[in-house]
């Protein structure tokens, strides 16, 4: 339960560059995906499946594993480039995203790549999904811990807040749910310097907190303060916890940071280079 | 045949329909476009960006999105909703049964990378069940245009029509099959794009460019196909469907659909009731589909003109 050493956060810091320039690569060669979500999501990906959560990956459908719900399913990519580091699967396999007969699927298909907790695509979903996980855990008196990440543009779905009613209700407390909070969505709300932040009348850790969830902010790329968080969480007895994780859409490459044009864009093979470039040596930070 | 254009052109559907939503907001006080933060891929942006104070974003939230629209229009305006099918139309179902087809709002939906073809997004963003969920609301007129004249036609009849009205668009690009001049889109009525006596092949939407494709190479085979487009799902014309199966025998349906539920279900039951013939189906199958190439899943699923072919002489073997 002890804090990161520095020689831990270096070595997180190393994998998340390397899952990045596989996420920036994937999507430069299949023509299709996202990447500004994704990226933004990275840092918090990595914290979990490298130091935090109690995972086999030779033994993915392992019971008593804690389960992790990417409910922002369009970050696919964030999440196989991790797992994908992790060892769940061959890395050359990326290279099947988005193709046809792929298990590497636009939007996270549990049925096919072992590894997924559960299938999404469909915003608001899987917390709701992910709530039901927890809910089991306690109702089979089983003790692995369930995460789930939501985007805050997600948060605009009604069921997020149906789901957050019961995640109390239940006293879920073996619940982390993480809201990656990079102020950006794909089109969103215009502002006086063009679509920036605009994400309206949002105050994510009020209405958490209103909601009855334990309410923890941090920076969402700095590993000490991810896997503080993580860890704290652990410890909170009775109820649910939200991890407010302020983000950059787009962490990592300096033309995609905070562009919501970078939401789903393709690079150029000049943009691709430039990318790699910024992304070596795992100085993302 | 003299309302088909002579020389084909690919034209962007969602360009044309953002194109053409503009126009009408800028000539209708009435008109709205309504976002759920896809403008960008809808091309609803082209209101955003040009006649900005129409533009209303509603954000990710379909279920409200439409409620709000029943609100909208139940003072008087005419708001049209657009987003991905598989969102406004599934998502939000209970909202348009509730607050828009059963009080018969003035809204128009606008289903947005509608069918198989979405640019690589799999199956959470196809929509493959769209007319058949929206067909079951009574008074719900449900449209699929097979080019961009069509389109622009269907919505200006939308926005003359007072009460809910769906229209699916496609992604991408699609040859443009009728002349802007003397095509004429009419409500509940069908379109016979070839005449012919062995075979007829009903379709509608983007399908009926490969059905298109599926009548030429039935005839270097010394085949005759008849070719119905229907871009009007509901109301559906009975009298065409009857006729041509009069005429020809045996019936192929064709759509970028599952087979249960839309065009090929309303054709069987019009045939079921009226005059039997064989039949054969054309649309994605009883299973779940994936991401891909629009020429894979095309391939994959078998929509292509050739699988088309394919049921027309099987359906003839029938006979
Ligand atoms: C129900 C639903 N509506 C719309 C979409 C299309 N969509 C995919 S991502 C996205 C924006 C998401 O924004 P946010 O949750 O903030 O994610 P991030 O910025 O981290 O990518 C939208 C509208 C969807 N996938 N599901």
């Amino acid at each position: 339960m002890e804090h990161l050493t520095n020689e831990n956060v270096e070595k997180l810091k190393v994998l998340a560059a390397e899952i990045r320039r596989n996420v920036v690569k994937t999507v430069y060669h299949a023509g299709a995906g996202h990447l500004g979500g994704p990226m933004s999501a990275i840092d918090i990906l990595t914290a979990l499946y490298f130091e935090v959560m109690t995972i086999d990956h030779d033994n993915p459908a392992w019971e008593e594993r804690d389960r992790f719900v990417l409910s922002k399913g369009h970050s696919a990519i964030a999440l196989y480039s991790t797992l994908a580091e992790r060892g769940y699967f061959p890395k050359e396999e990326l290279h099947t995203f988005d193709e046809i007969d792929s298990r590497l699927q636009a939007h996270p298909d549990m049925n096919l790549l072992p590894g997924l907790d559960m299938s999404t695509g469909s915003l608001g979903q899987g917390i709701s999904a992910a709530v039901g996980m927890a809910l089991g855990a306690k109702l089979k008196q089983q003790s692995f811990r369930t995460y789930c990440m939501i985007g805050d543009g997600e948060s605009q779905e009604g069921q997020v807040w149906e789901a957050a009613d019961i995640a109390v209700k239940y006293n879920l407390d073996n619940l982390t749910v993480i809201l990656d909070y990079n102020h950006l969505q794909q089109y969103g709300w215009k502002g006086t310097e063009g679509r920036t932040r605009e994400i309206p009348v949002f105050s994510p850790s009020s209405r958490w907190g209103a909601f009855g969830f334990h309410v923890i902010s941090i920076d969402g790329h700095d590993f000490k303060q991810i896997v503080k968080a993580l860890r704290d969480a652990q410890r909170i007895s009775g109820k649910p916890t939200i991890i407010v994780a302020h983000t950059v859409k787009g962490k990592g490459v300096n033309y995609m940071e905070n562009n919501y044009l970078w939401h789903s864009k393709i690079p150029t093979d000049q943009e691709l280079a430039l990318a790699l470039t910024e992304l070596q040596g795992g100085n993302v930070q | 045949m003299s309302q088909m254009t002579t020389s084909p052109q690919f034209v962007s559907m969602r360009d044309v329909f953002g194109d053409k939503l503009l126009e009408l907001s800028k000539r209708d006080p009435r008109v709205f476009a309504l976002d759920g933060d896809l403008a960008n891929s809808t091309k609803l942006d082209k209101v955003a960006e040009n006649n900005e104070s129409k533009f209303l974003q509603m954000g990710i939230a379909e279920q409200n999105m439409l409620g709000v629209a029943a609100g909208l229009a139940s003072v008087g305006l005419q708001p049209w909703v657009c987003s991905f099918a598989a969102f406004i139309v599934k998502r939000a179902f209970d909202q348009i049964v509730v607050s828009i087809a059963q009080p018969k709002m003035n809204v128009k939906m606008i289903g947005a990378y509608s069918g198989l073809l979405n640019g690589c997004t799999g199956k959470t963003h196809q929509s493959l069940e769209d007319l058949a969920i929206m067909r079951t609301q009574p008074g719900m007129v449900v449209l699929a245009p097979a080019d961009s004249v069509e389109l622009r036609q269907m919505m200006e009849y939308a926005n003359q029509y007072d009460g809910p009205v769906y229209i699916r668009v496609a992604r991408d690009s699609y040859p443009d099959l009728f002349d802007e001049q003397s095509y004429r889109f009419q409500v509940g009525k069908g379109v016979t794009l070839v005449s012919g006596t062995d075979v007829t092949i009903i379709s509608t939407g983007t399908q009926t460019s490969r059905c298109l494709e599926a009548v030429e190479l039935l005839k270097q085979e010394g085949i005759s196909a008849e070719l119905l487009h229907l871009p009007s799902v509901k109301p559906l014309d009975a009298e065409a469907i009857i006729a041509s199966a009069r005429k020809t025998g045996v019936v192929v349906t064709a759509e970028e659909h599952s087979i249960y539920g839309g065009l090929s279900s309303s054709v069987a039951e019009v045939l079921v009731e009226n005059f039997p013939v064989p039949m054969e189906r054309i649309g994605v199958q009883d299973r779940n589909s994936e991401s891909g190439s629009n020429s894979a899943l095309l391939n994959k699923y078998g929509l292509t003109a050739e699988h088309v072919a394919e049921k027309a002489r099987k359906v003839i073997a029938r006979k």
